[in-house]
């Protein structure tokens, strides 16, 4: 075993830091910028550097380069507090269902816009009442001619009022066992027949959607995969979903400052502050280094499942814990909002305190991860 | 040995529960958050009217003479629907050192129309320090010619915006020992030379600094003696921290039945999510949490009512009710899934107070120092 990275790879690091120091001006830091920060034109210079799409062939715009690139890239990124969340999608989840199920003609037109950071995608998945159970979804494509029609409804989708494209899961066959009749479609948000209406988040900011689609036409080139054989395909894009470093750094930049905060206002002497500091250090390690082994395995060419599902349910309930404590050692001055009088931190203990519940849900809840890592990781009855 | 309520404050309990629920539902609770009093003036008259101001106020002075259990109970209704508005602030943290510390005329005075709902009081006591002790009181009161001059800045202060008068705790002698050398101003609101700020806070919940700048209070409106304000504040907050952990556990109480309604309706995967384990699992320990919190909180206010000592009991409670609802709220949002991190939700509402309240008068990690203390380590 070897826990050391190349001479190359740490060079690549270091050139992630340069253009990172040199891009990101210190006061944009802020938490959660992978769902929050919507820069298209940041996207564009990372993808400019080939630092979108990296791993995937050069014949559709990547670079061709291991998972351990891109496990420096994410990690650095996400250390900055970098503004990436226009690309974000498209880069983790979507483009590799694109190479894994898509056509020829789709991987020519999506992955090299994409690995240039030109367009944004959402993923339609839930709905009101599949969430944890996606496989009941109900908003169904009937054919006609070269195209589908969509009608239905999706719920908690995020950033779908900035995306140019949704990744749509809709039923195809009613008719069939509910998970013999899903597909996977990209669609257009420019369609006619589609609304995205806001919902509002416990922080009171607005990145998730009601989305209606309302005889939506989608061309049938647009499906990704075989029809009625969605269900089989999105485990895994559900994976390289839940199995990113994003998933432990995503106040990476809060936990550096309630460091530094609790060092210069002599709160680091307190025993108890300590205590909790160093407790949360090791879990941020813990975390890191799990994030490290799953990026191991897909950089072997595993798609990792039941680990993928324990690194997110470990990791988001670090983050819990994160802004927890962050909000104790802050004491009363841990309740002040964004824009207040006297907050500490410009407020954003109190912010992440309030999204913090977000992450467990997410991309699946703690307990439908703890099921697959129960179910699918150690062979219990289900 | 008796462990139950009595009849009357089942009846008060119930009463109290349908005026809530009647008159200030969570729409307007909510409503209420963006509004820059936070109370509705209409639901306060009907408040004073019900006797609820005046439930702890003897009778003499216009209350209801009631006893501090009866008030837990009310506390427990306030809580569990998250009622705004400023009656901790006038009816415990402000009426309560006047009873305890006031002169007689200050009690007709005062008492009274407080029971009638006809004032509004903030205590201001916390400051930049954010701490409840007596070192962390730096606001300074000055005798000049017939006066007292407070200069200082108050921080984190309920209500202070909607206030007719501020129960100041300022210092007005040395250093040496904290404790001594406090003492407290009943200050008119609108006296020159006080700047009120509001705070944006998680709860939205109504909190000022308070900024006096040679703001001037006739002696008369000393109360207590001189110096000698600490032990009046002291006490205070023993019985305000008893009486927010009977609003904790309100809350507490309407996240666990909302938590189990929800279990019980909402059907994935063919089932209610009520009939996983896991979901079964996290309510069965909030019903168990919840349910231990109460015996020790009743016992606890049991001690605060027949003025016994009750330091290390009450910071048992006060550690042992935060942590529990702090717990119950993040498990109502879990539970809930998605819906549970959007701000329409009440959910929400109580994950956000939990997190406010807890804070208040030390948190669980203070309270356990405390006992610890307590316990003679
Ligand atoms: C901030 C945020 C962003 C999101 N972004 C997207 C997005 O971009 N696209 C998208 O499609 N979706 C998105 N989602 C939706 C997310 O995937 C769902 O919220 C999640 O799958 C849970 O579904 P639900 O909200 O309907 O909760 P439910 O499934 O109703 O769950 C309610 C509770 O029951 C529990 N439960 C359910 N089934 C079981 C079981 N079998 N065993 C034990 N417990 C169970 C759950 O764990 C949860 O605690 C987002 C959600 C959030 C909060």
């Amino acid at each position: 075993m070897d826990f050391s990275f190349t001479p190359e790879q740490e060079r690549f690091r270091e050139e992630v830091r340069h253009f990172l120091d040199r891009e990101l001006p210190q006061q944009e830091v802020t938490e959660d910028r992978w769902l929050f920060g919507f820069f298209p034109q940041f996207s564009r210079k990372l993808g400019e550097r080939g630092w979108i799409g990296l791993t995937w062939p050069k014949e559709y715009g990547g670079q061709a380069r291991s998972y351990l690139d891109r496990l420096i890239l994410t990690e650095e990124l996400l250390r900055y507090g970098a503004p990436v969340f226009a690309h974000w999608f498209g880069d983790r989840q979507i483009g590799p269902a694109i190479l894994a199920h898509g056509t020829e003609e789709q991987k020519r037109e999506f992955l090299p816009q994409i690995a240039k950071g030109e367009i944004s995608f959402c993923v339609g998945m839930s709905e009101t009442e599949a969430g944890s159970d996606l496989a009941s979804l109900q908003t169904k494509a009937s054919t006609e001619g070269d195209w589908f029609i969509i009608n239905g409804q999706k719920v908690w989708t995020t950033g779908a009022h900035l995306a140019h494209f949704c990744y749509l899961v809709v039923r195809t066959d009613p008719s069939a066992p509910k998970h013999r009749g899903i597909s996977e479609l990209i669609v257009d948000m420019k369609s006619p027949g589609i609304t995205a209406r806001p919902l509002v988040d416990m922080t009171g900011a607005h990145e998730l959607n009601e989305v209606f689609f309302d005889n939506v036409h989608v061309p049938k080139k647009m499906l990704i995969g075989q029809e009625n054989r969605g269900w089989y395909q999105i485990a895994s894009q559900l994976d390289y979903e839940r199995s990113g470093i994003e998933r432990v750094m995503s106040n990476y930049p809060l936990f550096v400052d309630i460091i530094n905060l609790a060092k210069e206002e002599g709160l680091g002497k307190d025993p108890l502050v300590r205590y909790k500091l160093a407790q949360l250090g090791i879990e941020f390690e813990v975390g890191r280094l799990f994030c490290y082994r799953v990026a191991w395995l897909l950089s072997q060419g595993i798609v990792p499942n039941y680990e993928a599902a324990m690194a997110k349910t470990f990791c988001t309930e670090f983050e819990q814990r994160l802004a927890n404590v962050a909000s104790q050692i802050m004491g009363l001055y841990g309740q002040l909002m964004p824009g207040s009088k006297m907050g500490l931190l410009k407020g954003r203990v109190a912010r992440a305190y309030l999204y913090s519940p977000a992450y467990t849900m997410q991309g699946g809840t703690s307990e439908i991860l703890r099921n697959i890592v129960g179910i699918r990781g150690l062979g219990l009855p289900s | 040995m008796n462990l139950d309520f009595t009849e009357e404050q089942e009846m008060l309990r119930t009463m109290a529960r349908d005026f809530i629920d009647k008159e200030c539902p969570k729409t307007m609770v909510r409503e209420l958050e963006d509004d820059p009093k936070g109370y509705f003036p209409e639901i306060w008259s009907k408040m004073a009217e019900l006797g609820w101001m005046g439930l702890i106020i003897p009778e003499k002075y216009g209350g209801t003479g009631g006893s501090f259990m009866d008030l837990v109970v009310l506390l427990e209704e306030i809580g569990r629907g998250c009622l705004p508005g400023p009656f901790f602030s006038t009816a415990i943290l402000s009426a309560l050192p006047i009873l305890a510390a006031g002169s007689e005329e200050q009690k007709q005075d005062f008492l009274p129309r407080i029971a009638k709902g006809q004032i509004i009081m903030a205590l201001a006591l916390t400051e930049p320090s954010a701490t409840y002790d007596a070192a962390g009181v730096s606001t300074t009161a000055r005798l000049e010619k017939d006066d007292y001059v407070i200069n200082g800045t108050k921080l984190f202060i309920h209500d202070a915006h909607i206030a007719d008068y501020l129960l100041c705790v300022t210092r007005t002698k040395g250093w040496s020992l904290p404790e001594q050398g406090i003492t407290l101003f009943l200050v008119d609101a609108k006296t020159p030379g006080i700047k009120i700020t509001p705070l944006l806070t998680i709860a939205d919940d109504k909190q000022n600094e308070v900024i006096l700048e040679n703001v001037s209070v006739p002696q008369k409106n000393m109360i207590g003696e001189l110096h000698q304000g600490w032990p009046v504040i002291a006490r205070l907050l023993e019985q305000a921290t008893i009486a927010k952990c009977a609003e904790m556990i309100g809350g507490a109480d309407w996240i666990l039945e909302a938590c189990i309604d929800y279990a019980k309706e909402r059907v994935q995967y063919d089932r209610p999510i009520g009939s996983f384990g896991m979901i079964q699992r996290y309510i069965a320990d909030m019903w168990t949490e919840v349910g231990i919190a109460k015996r020790l909180a009743y016992y606890t206010t049991w001690l605060v009512e027949q003025g016994l000592p009750c330091a290390m009991e009450v910071a048992m409670t006060k550690a042992w009710v935060s942590d529990v609802y702090m717990r119950q709220a993040r498990m109502g949002v879990q539970i809930h899934g998605g819906i549970g991190t959007t701000r329409d939700h009440d959910m929400g509402l109580y994950y956000r107070r939990a997190r406010q309240v807890t804070l208040l008068f030390g948190d669980a990690n203070l309270h356990r120092e405390v006992v610890a203390q307590e316990m003679g380590l």
